[in-house]
């Protein structure tokens, strides 16, 4: 049994990075298949979302439940288990974000196919900054669990208030474009919620880092990281892999 | 009495108090400059492999170790303030003072009621109504009046394990103790008994001073204030149960506890 909790909680930290590669896979061509309207590419996300990646959600948690229970784990085994079941939730929710980004991009092309493919409808430049920041902060939340890297979960925390003010202007900007010119409206909503869309990835991240530093110092930050100035050096617990 | 090791927590106003305890078995050292308090009415668990010196320790506070042959004990042990090991102490009272149950339930060769009041029969009591008054209330603290009221005068060997241990405990607490100490108290229970005894010892936990060895982590967990986790007769760590069992200070006791090592 010694050996086996260590060999099995390798392999549960496997199986939520490859939820992690398949959500973040299915994220970046989300946000390509926006920016070169190309519904083919969204409806191949959507397909993995519903498929691949709800399935690997599932999996996981089974796992998680099983280890619980057989293993009855604690200390840092138990903080470890407890933290990827709740990854694995916002890791789904990111995974649904992407399908919702991508379903936007196949409603704005199925509403006037020639319209949307035509330059007439650009996809303004301030976009480009936020997906990057978003993907930036998703990628280093997987990168600070795999590591267990406590300075970096705490920098892509700082990150959200980033893409919060992004999001922001973004809704003012498109705004006020609709006052301008009401003909846009359809399509500048749909480019809102996929800012929303955007912003509330960055929401979840923030959460898995927060869950992240749980793990690693037995500490729970959720709702005051903003008010922790600098973090404790971080302690290993779990083997690296 | 303070330590310095952030690892092992100061227990304000102990019952207990151990200090530099050393404990010699012959030439080889079982317990190695122990220093904590134990805290009155709660129940602090001793954890840690076998060998590690759990049951030497518990039995150095009845001083059940006098009666071991070149065993040399080092340090002080105070119950109330008082040492223990002073040679004007009463050894008896000591022991009336620090019950104790044990691994294999032990219950006298008499019927359960004679198993009950036979320390206040030591102690001349023999007044009928005292007696029984005392089984009774004994008997119902320990969670066993109800299966056994109607046979009281019947032997106590016909009882399941799991009740002549209930046996044990009422017996233990009939004397009035303020300190219980057990010794691995369940390992020879099925889940259901040990459930039934665990219980028992958060009942009685507020009104007792419970130190118990086990060798189940769970169950250390499970009822335990406090947890000591002991290894090569040294004190490793020792905390409030739910920090030992979430977030241990030690990387010794996180991998004893997982199961790591041990």
């Amino acid at each position: 049994m010694a050996k086996n909790i260590q060999t099995e909680i390798e392999k549960l930290k496997n199986q939520i990075v490859y939820l992690g590669t398949a959500v973040q896979e299915n994220l970046q061509k989300s946000v390509k298949a926006l920016w070169e309207k190309d519904p083919d590419l969204a409806r191949q996300v959507i397909a993995t979302d519903k498929g691949e990646i709800d399935s690997l959600e599932i999996s996981v948690e089974e796992e998680c439940l099983r280890l619980l229970a057989l293993h009855q784990p604690v200390a840092g085994d138990l903080r470890f288990i407890v933290t990827v079941l709740k990854i694995d939730n916002d890791l789904e929710r990111i995974g649904d974000l992407a399908a919702k980004i991508a379903d936007k991009v196949i409603l704005l092309h199925d509403l006037d196919p020639v319209k949307f493919t035509s330059d007439a409808m650009q996809i303004p430049e301030m976009f480009n900054s936020m997906f990057a920041k978003t993907i930036w902060m998703f990628q280093n939340t997987m990168e600070a669990f795999v590591n267990e890297d406590t300075d970096l979960a705490y920098k892509v925390c700082l990150e959200d208030d980033e893409v919060d003010r992004d999001k922001a202007s973004i809704r003012s900007e498109m705004e006020e474009i609709i006052m301008r010119d009401p003909a846009q409206q359809v399509y500048l909503a749909k480019l809102i919620s996929v800012a929303r869309s955007m912003e509330r990835i960055a929401d979840h991240c923030t959460n898995i880092c927060e869950d992240i530093i749980y793990m690693a110092q037995g500490k729970i930050v959720r709702h005051h990281i903003a008010e922790l100035s600098s973090l404790p050096a971080q302690t290993k617990l779990i083997p690296e892999g | 009495m303070q330590t310095t090791d952030s690892a092992i927590i100061n227990i304000e106003n102990p019952q207990v108090e151990i200090e530099g305890l050393n404990l010699y078995y012959g030439e080889s050292q079982a317990l190695t400059d122990l220093t904590f308090g134990i805290a009155a009415q709660q129940v602090t668990a001793l954890i840690g492999p076998s060998g590690c010196g759990k049951s030497t320790l518990i039995r150095c506070i009845n001083r059940m170790n006098d009666l071991v042959d070149g065993l040399r004990v080092e340090g002080r042990i105070a119950i109330d303030g008082e040492d223990i090991n002073d040679p004007a102490l009463d050894v008896i009272e000591l022991r009336r003072k620090v019950g104790m149950v044990f691994q294999k339930w032990n219950p006298f060769p008499k019927s359960i009621y004679e198993n009950i009041v036979y320390g206040l029969r030591i102690a001349g009591i023999e007044n009928k109504a005292v007696l029984d008054e005392a089984a009774e209330k004994c008997l119902k603290r320990a969670a066993l009046w109800d299966e056994v009221k109607d046979r009281l005068h019947q032997s106590a060997m016909g009882l399941s394990g799991g009740q002549m241990q209930r046996l044990c405990i009422a017996r233990a607490i009939a004397v009035s103790p303020e300190i219980i100490l057990m010794d691995e108290p369940c390992s020879a229970l099925d889940p259901r008994s040990t459930g039934r005894i665990e219980d028992l010892i958060r009942e009685l936990r507020g009104e007792y001073t419970i130190i118990i060895v086990t060798h189940n982590m769970q169950q250390a967990a499970r009822i335990s204030d406090y947890t000591a986790y002991m290894y090569l007769g040294e004190l490793i760590e020792y905390g409030p149960t739910q920090t030992l069992f979430t977030m241990p200070s030690k990387k010794e006791t996180e991998d004893y506890i997982t199961g790591r090592f041990g």
